[in-house]
């Protein structure tokens, strides 16, 4: 069933398009980052979508906390966590071969799960919508959602902040160099640990915006939440450049892109929709393992 | 000695004591209490642990409830059933809940003889050609069949778009039987449109859905991505009627899709304006007191799996499976909690549907109907 395409569907589209493409892009900066510095691919990204998501919303419903402040308080604490869990799982595995440390991500990916699953249950939790992010524009033909466009502007905001961060802050220059090469900073009389600490940080909290803005749009919260986005997320880093943000936003929307106008434009192949995000992945990695952004390191 | 003989004595006397506390009968509870449909499973234990509580025992011994957890998933629906026949050594077994899992675990509980009823797994592969599996729910082929009259009749539609889960058998078993039916009444089908369980953007299917106009929506799916469906169709202003399946009975329903979900119609099991039994009105009377929440159709149809099998416990006078099997194959105008339950050859029951829909935030009765 082929529809023709028309102009306003078209930009409709790319409307949903850009949406989630800002979500993924948004969760693949912080993925990103942390694999830049530490070359660990830090599966336990996506799961710390869900905790923020879970700390924002006891934040509004629990304790009735205007959700301004829960919001910043939910990525103040998913950072801290992240904080926590480079000290706890990471830092002690530091100097083992990097097979170790991906297990063991994998391992926190699932302790934050099941931990979900134990302490609140599996049934999912409505989230609560601020009023400023409700409605939507109507341009033409087009229904833009007021929340679409906050997703763009957080999403761009964050990106810049990051880029700023690591470009042009000491802190950003001592990540930077950690990444080319380890050894050499720490001669340098650089403190390792509290530059990836930072990392991790300023990763998790992006993971916590953009762990909001998906429950904004997508409302439903539960322990296993943040898996597909986080695996989307991956493949959006990947595509990028993985250790590159620039790369990773941009790798987020074309992913986004992708996935909604493939469904759109062949609704009989919906089903197909991951297996596409996937197999792009797997030809990224065999015909440009760096990315479209990612540059080559040398050894 | 004498010593020696008291010893002896109390020994003797403390085993005695032991053989008077009966041992427990041990019945299987194989229920999704987490994942994607974990809500299901959440309320069946209510009502599972409240009929216990009516009926706690059977020949004399208590009965003991051992629960697994699927997970909502269908490896671990046939771990589970593997542990609770093996390890548990129960004797029957309640569950699964939904169709997709039911079929994963039936086949083993088949293997070893073991009689499963399901509550309310509705997909006609769960039982089709096995001895140990009923279910005390209508099955699929009625219920596409009362959906498809509802959409004709009472809703007025002509035209439907269907959006459903590729990867449940429930979802792709109504829908099979709803576009029968459907087709054969008159009405036109515009599009079939699939997503897979655990997506959260349906933005593209919906915007496709919308240009083709249907006079209503069916979405033979589950609570969670119905309600996010319902969310997201109205935020683009596709405005269509929704009509579902009893897969959508569950307060998450309301509670994530809030004023989207409104007005929306869904063939039911039950609903707690029906009850009409003894036993029935017991049973809220308890639930009311004990558990405080809403008596929905899977709170209800489990309590029912729970009666059926102690009734046949009891009048098979055994608690051997294959005795019990043959005892529930033979239940006949059992008064359950959600009415009158035969159990046909078949292994399914007969049951009255129930129509219900969403109004002011909550479950309302509308009519129910014969299949």
């Amino acid at each position: 069933m082929t529809v023709p395409l028309d102009f306003s569907f078209a930009f409709q589209q790319l409307v949903y398009g850009l949406t989630l493409g800002c979500l993924y892009g948004l969760l693949a900066i912080g993925y990103s980052m942390v694999y830049g510095v530490l070359r660990l691919i830090n599966f336990a990204h996506g799961d710390l979508l869900m905790v923020s998501a879970y700390f924002a919303f006891f934040g509004m419903v629990i304790f009735q906390i205007p959700w301004p402040v829960s919001f910043i308080g939910s990525v103040l604490f998913t950072a801290i966590l992240g904080i926590l869990i480079d000290r706890g799982a990471y830092r002690p595995i530091r100097k083992s071969p990097r097979i170790n440390a991906l297990i063991t991500a994998i391992g926190v990916s699932f302790l934050l799960e099941n931990l979900g699953l134990v302490l609140i249950g599996g049934r999912p939790k409505s989230f609560p919508l601020p009023a400023l992010f409700e409605g939507s524009f109507v341009i033409g033909a087009v229904n833009v959602p007021a929340l679409s466009i906050w997703t763009l502007l957080v999403t761009l905001v964050l990106l810049v902040v990051c880029a700023v961060v690591v470009k042009k802050t000491r802190i950003g220059m001592a990540m930077r160099a950690l990444s080319r090469d380890m050894e050499t900073v720490m001669l340098m009389g650089i403190d390792k640990d509290r530059v990836i600490s930072f990392t991790f940080a300023l990763g998790s909290a992006m993971a916590a915006a953009g762990g909001i803005m998906w429950c904004m749009k997508y409302p439903a919260v539960e322990p296993f939440m943040g898996v597909i986005p986080g695996l989307k997320a991956f493949v959006a880093a990947v595509l990028g450049g993985i250790g590159n943000i620039t790369g990773a936003a941009l790798g987020g929307l074309i992913l986004g892109l992708i996935e909604v106008l493939f469904v759109a434009v062949e609704p009989d192949w919906s089903g197909y929709r991951d297996a596409v995000s996937f197999f792009l992945m797997i030809v990224i990695l065999l015909t440009r393992p760096t990315g479209i952004m990612g540059e080559r390191l040398p050894d | 000695m004498p010593r020696f003989l008291l010893v002896i004595t109390g020994f003797c006397l403390s085993m005695l004591s032991y053989a008077g506390a009966a041992e427990p009968i041990n019945i299987g509870a194989l229920l999704p209490m987490t994942g994607s449909v974990a809500a299901f499973g959440q309320m069946a234990w209510d009502g599972i642990n409240t009929a216990r509580q009516i009926e706690p025992e059977a020949l004399g011994r208590p009965i003991e409830i051992k629960l697994a957890d699927t997970k909502s998933e269908k490896v671990d629906s046939a771990n589970a059933v593997s542990r609770l026949i093996e390890k548990e050594k129960v004797i029957a077994i309640i569950g699964e809940l939904i169709s997709g899992n039911t079929i994963a675990a039936s086949d083993h509980a088949e293997r070893s003889k073991i009689p499963m009823v399901s509550p309310t797994a509705t997909n006609p592969l769960v039982n089709q050609g096995k001895n140990f599996v009923f279910r005390v729910c209508f099955t699929d082929p009625e219920q596409g069949r009362v959906a498809a009259k509802l959409a004709l009749d009472h809703l007025h539609a002509k035209t439907v778009a269907i959006i459903y889960d590729i990867s449940q058998d429930y979802c792709v078993g109504l829908k099979t039987f709803f576009q029968r039916e459907f087709t054969k009444g008159g009405g036109k089908v515009l599009s079939e449109t699939v997503y897979k369980m655990g997506d959260r953007d349906f933005t593209p299917q919906l915007s496709r859905i919308k240009t083709l106009k249907p006079d209503i929506i069916y979405a033979p799916i589950y609570y969670t991505e119905c309600a996010l469906i319902a969310k997201q169709a109205r935020e683009m202003g596709l405005n269509a009627p929704i009509l579902a399946g009893d897969g959508v009975q569950a307060p998450e329903l309301i509670k994530l899709g809030g004023k989207a979900v409104e007005g929306l119609y869904f063939t039911a099991h039950f609903h707690v304006d029906t009850i009409n039994t003894p036993l029935g009105k017991k049973f809220y009377e308890l639930f009311k007191k004990q558990v405080g929440k809403e008596l929905d159709s899977y709170t209800a149809q489990s309590a029912d799996a729970y009666f059926i099998i102690l009734d046949a416990i009891k009048r098979s006078g055994s608690t051997d499976p294959i005795k019990i099997r043959d005892a529930i194959s033979s239940t006949r105008d059992f008064e359950g909690l959600t009415g009158k339950i035969t159990i046909q050859p078949n292994g399914n029951a007969i049951k009255p549907m129930v129509v219900n829909k969403v109004q002011d935030g909550k479950f309302v009765y509308v009519t129910t109907i014969m299949p």
